[in-house]
């Protein structure tokens, strides 16, 4: 049995993101400290940005901007823009998230002195 | 011109206003809450001018950006979203009006954050509700989480970490319905509803189409605060500020489950749902099993925000079990339910929060001497009480009625089972909560400090007036839910449905 | 972080290397119509200006260049130009946010959308920028509240 490898040159960066996700979502699960779940949070929504952005590349396609009108090609040799204006929002989804968790974050450690999930409970008791 | 705009307006009053509070502060921190409210409630008249537009005029669809579908993004007024927008919106300004006159301190700032955040969350809801694009409703869905997870974050210390435990969640369950959106783009290569819904039939052998609409009730579900995704829900609901609770409890879970029937029902179609998929039942099993461990969980609670928090998780159960059983009735009665509940839980959590203000707590021993020194609040109560148990003329009833007779026309007596068991766990949990209101405390209690006097110590009127008009809601939607349910909601229920 | 940083040669490197990176960051606000950037990139870059000097040079020159209320209310008004254009789109008979209906004298068509486009990432340049700039602060104090 020969392994066709060619097959993942153009998908290889599926298979990173979806390497991320799951990257992601063990820190999630797996660490107790509430700064690494934050980071794996993050790590997953990059994966899921980097799957949105990978569906926009096409082979030998080039930036999907005009220099004058009427002067554009077919639409097979240009980049799809769309994925990369949702993704600019998402990113900003993202970034938003991560400021309010750091702000919860740095209050439950003025509060309560530790990161640690089994700590935090025991004293919010 | 406010009739051809309505859709866009309905988000861009209180997203505007919320916009300009800060601003608005700096001239006078007294103008936040009463320029809060009157957003509301300029949202609220509009949203039912809506309903009232699509009643007679059908559809209403606005292209943002002057762009027509599929290349721009759509909002649309449909009888379903518009009776959804209307509900929120209204109930929402009643919230806002109480959030306004029980001034909680978590909320007081010099720089009108807390009711900015308030009116940004409604703005967000709104859109939620109205937009026919699947990505824009991811943006609304974030906008609506993320003043959630400052407002939760507000109580202060254990609010903190529930806080923070909806912010992991919900920011996951958020990714996986933006992965499962992205999958359905990368198919089919359109965000907007309606065409993807013309699109899919094409491209429904893909595997790739169970996955994302897997990973997109995923989402939702977490969102929604249904069992076993409702993790983040007790915590939430019992430490946030009670002006925020009062907020979000009635109708942030809602919009997630508008969204879910939108893309089930309008994207997907029925036939989809029941016969080519096993997400009907599915969806139904996950409901039924919602309304039991809610209900078995609201038994065993000793704090009255903590009983309603499991309670809401298995009304929620309800909502999705008529989803999920996709006849014309139980469509209708989850629908109604959406309106019901809106109203019961709203006048329930309103309730805690007065008694939290004037008795000192919400434990259910710190209720006791309630119907004594807070008869209005009582009486309130007492009405949200029976609409949960579902005892007619409050509309709780009716609502489980049509979900009842969905479920025996359709044939599944399980689920009819389980609705009534349902019922049951109401009657149970909700008597322990009068009981506990309207019996007087054993001699040896009686030499605490403030519970000695027999005065009259009511909410304040600012508090009392949304509280009544909730309460006068829930009969008014059980008298005339016939009309509501014939005038609206079988239209609603026939979107896709067919 | 909180008193800045010891060496003198990264203070003084800080103060002068401020104007370049804000002046990047305006670049990149200006050309995102033709090249990577935008609004948000913008906001961005200007933003981390402001955090390298909340790095460098502590939190009193931070609270000085950046005072809280004032920066909360650059972003209250970076997110009102925004919504203003739209509203203006709107008032100027068009769909919300539909730019080629904005009441401005410019000649009707690609140029006038590209202008409304450009209004608006002005406003998400300056609300992204005092956003993150706040963020930045907020967590500062209540790290200082802290150590305190």
């Amino acid at each position: 049995m020969s392994l066709d490898l060619s097959v993942l040159a153009g998908e290889a960066v599926y298979l990173v993101a979806f390497g991320l996700l799951a990257l992601g979502i063990f820190a999630l699960i797996a660490h107790g400290n509430l700064m690494k779940k934050v980071i794996g949070l993050t790590i997953f929504q990059t994966a899921v940005i980097l799957f949105f952005v990978a569906t926009s590349a096409k082979w030998q396609a080039t930036l999907p901007i005009v220099p004058e009108a009427g002067a554009a090609g077919p639409a097979a040799g240009y980049m799809n823009p769309l994925p990369h204006a949702l993704m600019l929002t998402a990113i900003v989804v993202m970034v938003a998230t991560l400021g309010v968790a750091l702000a919860l974050l740095v209050r439950l450690h003025r509060r309560y002195g530790s990161f640690e999930e089994d700590d935090l409970l025991d004293r919010v008791e | 011109m406010i009739r051809h705009h309505l859709p866009a307006l309905l988000v861009v009053v209180p997203l505007g206003t919320g916009l300009a509070l800060p601003l608005l502060a700096t001239l006078s921190s007294r103008l936040a809450w009463p320029a809060t409210v009157a957003a509301g409630a300029i949202t609220a008249a509009l949203a039912v001018a809506g309903v009232f537009q699509v009643l007679a005029g059908g559809p209403v669809h606005y292209a943002v950006g002057g762009w027509p579908p599929p290349w721009g993004i759509e909002l649309v007024l449909d009888p379903l979203s518009a009776f959804v927008a209307a509900v929120v919106a209204a109930v929402s300004t009643c919230s806002l009006a109480y959030a306004g006159g029980l001034d909680d301190p978590a909320l007081r700032g010099r720089l009108g954050g807390g009711p900015a955040l308030c009116l940004l969350l409604l703005a967000a809801m709104m859109g939620i509700v109205v937009t026919g694009d699947l990505f824009n409703l991811f943006v609304f869905l974030e906008v609506a989480a993320l003043a959630t997870y400052a407002l939760i974050g507000a109580g202060g210390g254990r609010a903190l970490l529930a806080s923070f435990r909806y912010v992991i969640l919900g920011s996951l369950g958020a990714s996986f319905y933006l992965l499962g959106v992205g999958l359905l783009y990368a198919l089919t290569g359109t965000l907007n509803m309606a065409d993807l819904a013309a699109r899919l039939p094409a491209a429904e052998a893909s595997r790739l189409v169970p996955v994302a609409v897997g990973l997109i009730v995923m989402g939702l579900g977490i969102k929604m605060g249904v069992a076993p995704l409702h993790g983040w829900l007790p915590d939430a609901y019992t430490y946030a500020p009670p002006a925020v609770v009062a907020l979000l409890a009635p109708v942030a879970t809602k919009v997630a489950a508008y969204a879910l029937a939108r893309i089930l029902f309008s994207v997907l179609g029925v036939s989809f749902v029941l016969d080519a998929s096993v997400l009907g039942g599915a969806l139904a099993w996950l409901g039924a099993g919602s309304i039991l461990v809610g209900g078995i969980m609201a038994l065993r609670q000793d704090d009255l925000r903590r009983l309603l928090a499991y309670s809401s998780v298995s009304q929620m159960g309800y909502i999705v079990l008529g989803i999920g059983l996709a006849t014309a009735n139980s469509l209708a009665g989850a629908y109604l339910h959406i309106l019901n509940h809106a109203l019961m839980k709203g006048c329930l959590f309103f309730v805690a929060g007065a008694a939290a203000q004037r008795l000192g707590g919400t434990a259910l021993a710190d209720l006791r001497r309630m119907h004594r020194l807070m008869p209005v609040t009582t009486a309130c109560l007492v009405v949200a009480a029976l609409s949960m148990v579902g005892i007619p003329p409050a509309g709780g009833f009716f609502s489980k009625w049509y979900l009842l007779l969905g479920a025996v026309e359709s044939g599944h007596w399980v689920f009819a089972g389980v609705i009534l068991a349902g019922g049951l766990l109401a009657v149970v949990y909700m008597f322990r909560v009068l009981e506990h209101v309207c019996l007087e405390p054993r001699a040896a209690d009686d030499h605490g400090g403030g519970h000695a006097r027999v005065g009259r110590k009511d909410a304040s009127p600012a508090v009392l007036l949304p509280l009544v008009v909730l309460a006068v809601g829930i009969v008014a939607a059980g008298i005339f839910n016939a009309s509501i349910v014939n005038g609206l909601l079988r239209l609603a229920a026939s979107v896709g449905v067919g | 972080m909180i008193g800045g940083h010891d060496s003198v040669i990264v203070q003084t490197a800080v103060r002068l290397l401020l104007p370049w990176i804000r002046i990047f960051g305006l670049y990149v606000l200006f050309h995102g119509h033709s090249s990577p950037g935008g609004g948000f990139q913008g906001g961005v870059i200007f933003a981390a200006s402001y955090i390298v000097l909340g790095l460098a040079l502590g939190r009193r020159e931070l609270e000085r260049c950046a005072p809280e209320r004032a920066t909360l209310q650059w972003a209250a008004v970076g997110a009102l130009v925004f919504f203003g254009v739209g509203v203006a789109a709107l008032v100027g008979g068009g769909a919300l946010l539909d730019y080629g209906s904005l009441p401005l004298p410019v000649p009707e068509g690609p140029a006038l959308r590209a202008f409304g486009v450009l209004l608006i990432e002005i406003g998400v340049f300056l609300a992204v920028a005092a956003s993150l700039t706040l963020i930045f602060v907020r967590l500062a104090k209540v790290a200082e509240e802290e150590s305190a």
